[in-house]
């Protein structure tokens, strides 16, 4: 079926999707670098928004500011609370997922039922959870008042909850709140990535140690060497750390204000990983199973040993997907917390505010570049294991 | 055995209680939107919100719905166009990659797949300066023809993913028959798709519909879709909840309602979005 004509053909019909994803994709990128590089017409006329701006390069100083600026702080605070985010996003919807799944794997009679009701909220923009949820966390009202209601519901002018089980209304302000946790200094930010990579390269070594793999091994020695030794001749406080700010200005910590979001969030996702893991649980033969139940394990135990350890790779692209879908993530935030709120910023919304209202548009091109490095960290090892495995098999 | 069968009585009455318990937690959200979306506005305060409304009071909804009416029509035509384009266009993709010998295509396909992981932030600013130079910016067909083509990575992937397993015996004997290129397309490939027509369907469908920054940042009022005449909405100082609300609902039934009717494809995109190879 290969004559050369349809060969050609088939080049040609596939050719337009290539050369659009190549301009749009890859093209566009490249000119996101190269705009971050410049001052957007900073110092000429004519003026950002119109065409043809010119653009002088300056180097690398729309970095040097985003990290050391003065005025820059949004995008220092942005960084943090997406960390938090992920963090918490992650965790979150990992752990209500896996109990979801795992509820409903117990042969339970309406599974259907309970599936599509911890599904559909996936089924939303999250333009519409973000709008609900700001509705359902306003300061004096909803959830706040939630668990007061429940807990004095009256019957016959009586109490069904006793004395103790009844709760006050809440005082949280949610996305209006203004209190910080977990507090740090931005200049120590250095030294925790370093940890954070040391322990890193400590987990990939010890895989290797397990599967013998030497040589690996030593790469990776070298590896976590070199980047300690970056941190130990001050290499990262020459990059982003002569700050000259208030010292109130460098205390950086976790946002209440973000906990309405990561819990809209959670919402709206863990019934996404729900679905993973229960495609994964069902992929697991029951014969597996029967079998370790006849050894005597019981059904917790069944899922330590026999469901946990094959549900590896579902875990590995349920981090993937979510973590890439909060380091990205806009809309959530632009509906529950507004674009302008300083206490929730995200890089996402960062970047709107710099490049669609405030005309800084190298500016915003370097948050865009700081955002795709981010992703990149996560999906392209992805793409390449999986490219890895195809090829493979 | 009597204990081993207390036991297991009282371990699927846990099972039923917390599957319960988590069903109304995740359906809070879902009554307080009718309820908020049903009530008078005058009746709606904080303190009451919980309440079930004294009377329903259904002209929220045609006030959203005038509101929303020329950006619900606007999401209609982007998203149709785009998903059936995007849909097309990967399926025609999925069968070369699948099919034909495609010189690199090793390395150019895992090229197109980071296309859907992407920040679309990181060409946000190039695509506008792109889209104002062809003249599309702002204007509906700019959108939709942004949504087809960060639409093609996915689409190409799902429609490949299920041609590999057709036959290629299948192939070779109509090509046998006379079949050239299209002739294979037209009477096997495409006739045989329809489940992976129904998949990328739904999800490109869903997607674009709720889709929001390219809506805020490339369409000018008169183009802009439902998701961003909601956030405004929402988003304004004082806003009485009942209209929102019934926006929100009316921005989600279209969605929604793909989902509840065809949610076994619904997953089927999902999975196929995370799960590759």
């Amino acid at each position: 079926m290969h004559s050369r004509k349809d060969r050609i053909t088939a080049l040609i019909m596939l050719l337009p999707s290539l050369v659009l994803l190549a301009i749009f994709v890859y093209g566009f990128i490249g000119q996101t670098v190269n705009f971050s590089l410049t001052d957007w017409g900073g110092t000429g006329a004519p003026p950002p928004l119109q065409e043809n701006v010119e653009k002088d390069y300056i180097g690398t100083q729309n970095y040097k500011d985003l990290m050391t600026g003065f005025l820059e702080f949004p995008f220092r605070n942005s960084l943090i609370n997406t960390f938090f985010f992920t963090v918490f996003f992650l965790v979150g919807c990992l752990l209500l997922g896996f109990v979801l799944a795992f509820l409903i794997d117990q042969k339970i009679m309406g599974e259907g039922v309970f599936r599509t009701i911890f599904l559909f909220p996936m089924s939303l923009s999250f333009v519409v959870t973000g709008t609900i949820w700001r509705w359902l966390l306003q300061p004096k009202g909803g959830i706040n008042v939630l668990p007061e209601k429940i807990t004095n519901v009256t019957l016959f002018d009586k109490h069904i909850f006793p004395e103790f089980l009844r709760v006050k209304v809440l005082d949280s302000g949610w996305m209006n709140s203004r209190e910080q946790s977990w507090t740090f200094m931005w200049s120590e930010v250095p030294k925790y990535l370093t940890y954070l990579g040391l322990i890193l390269f400590g987990i990939w070594a010890f895989n290797a140690l397990m599967a013998k793999r030497w040589r690996t091994l030593g790469y990776i020695g070298v590896g976590a060497f070199g980047f300690g030794l970056l941190y130990v001749i001050g290499f990262w406080d020459k990059v982003f750390l002569p700050l000259q700010v208030p010292a109130a200005e460098l205390q950086k910590g976790y946002n209440a204000a973000l906990t309405g979001i990561i819990v809209a969030a959670i919402w709206q996702m863990s019934g996404y990983v729900m679905a993973l893991f229960l495609a994964g649980i069902r992929g697991i033969p029951e014969d597996l199973r029967e079998a370790a139940r006849v050894d005597g394990c019981s059904e917790w135990k069944v899922y330590l040993y026999i469901i946990l350890p094959g549900l590896r790779p579902i875990i590995l692209s349920a981090v993937i997907i979510l973590g890439h879908i909060s380091l990205k993530i806009f809309d959530l935030v632009f509906a529950m917390a507004g674009p302008d709120n300083n206490q929730t910023i995200v890089p996402g919304i960062l970047l709107y505010t710099k490049a669609f209202r405030g005309n800084q548009l190298a500016s915003g091109s370097a948050v865009a570049v700081v955002m795709l490095v981010l992703v990149s960290l996560v999906i392209v090892p992805y793409l390449w294991s999986n490219l890895r495995t195809e090829s493979q098999s | 055995m009597t204990l081993l069968r207390t036991q297991q009585i009282a371990w699927r009455i846990i099972v039923y209680a917390l599957l319960i318990l988590m069903a109304l937690t995740f359906l809070v959200p879902v009554y307080m939107v009718i309820i908020t979306s049903l009530k008078e506005p005058s009746t709606i305060n904080l303190t009451s919100s919980w309440d079930l409304p004294k009377e329903l009071y259904f002209e929220s909804f045609s006030q959203a719905w005038e509101v929303f009416k020329p950006r619900l029509l606007n999401s209609f035509v982007l998203a149709i166009s785009a998903t059936a384009l995007s849909a097309l266009i990967g399926s025609m993709n999925g069968y070369v990659l699948a099919k034909w010998r495609v010189p690199g295509a090793k390395f150019l396909f895992p090229l197109m797949l980071f296309g859907m992981f992407i920040p679309y932030q990181a060409i946000l600013i190039p695509l506008f300066d792109f889209m104002r130079s062809i003249g599309m910016y702002g204007s509906l067909n700019g959108l939709i023809l942004i949504h087809v083509v960060y639409g093609l990575p996915i689409t190409t992937l799902i429609f490949r993913n299920f041609y590999v397993e057709i036959p290629t015996e299948l192939l070779e004997s109509a090509s046998i028959d006379g079949a050239d290129f299209f002739g294979i397309y037209t009477r096997i490939i495409f006739p045989l798709s329809i489940p992976a027509f129904v998949v990328v369907v739904i999800w490109q469908f869903t997607q674009i519909w709720n889709e929001f920054l390219f809506a805020v940042t490339m369409a000018s009022p008169d183009a802009q879709p439902i998701t961003v005449g909601l956030a405004q909405l929402a988003g304004g100082e004082a806003v009485k909840w009942n209209l929102p609300m019934a926006g929100a609902i009316l921005a989600a039934l279209p969605t929604l309602l793909v989902y509840i009717v065809m949610g076994r494809y619904f997953i089927r995109g999902l999975l196929a979005g995370s799960i590759k190879g």
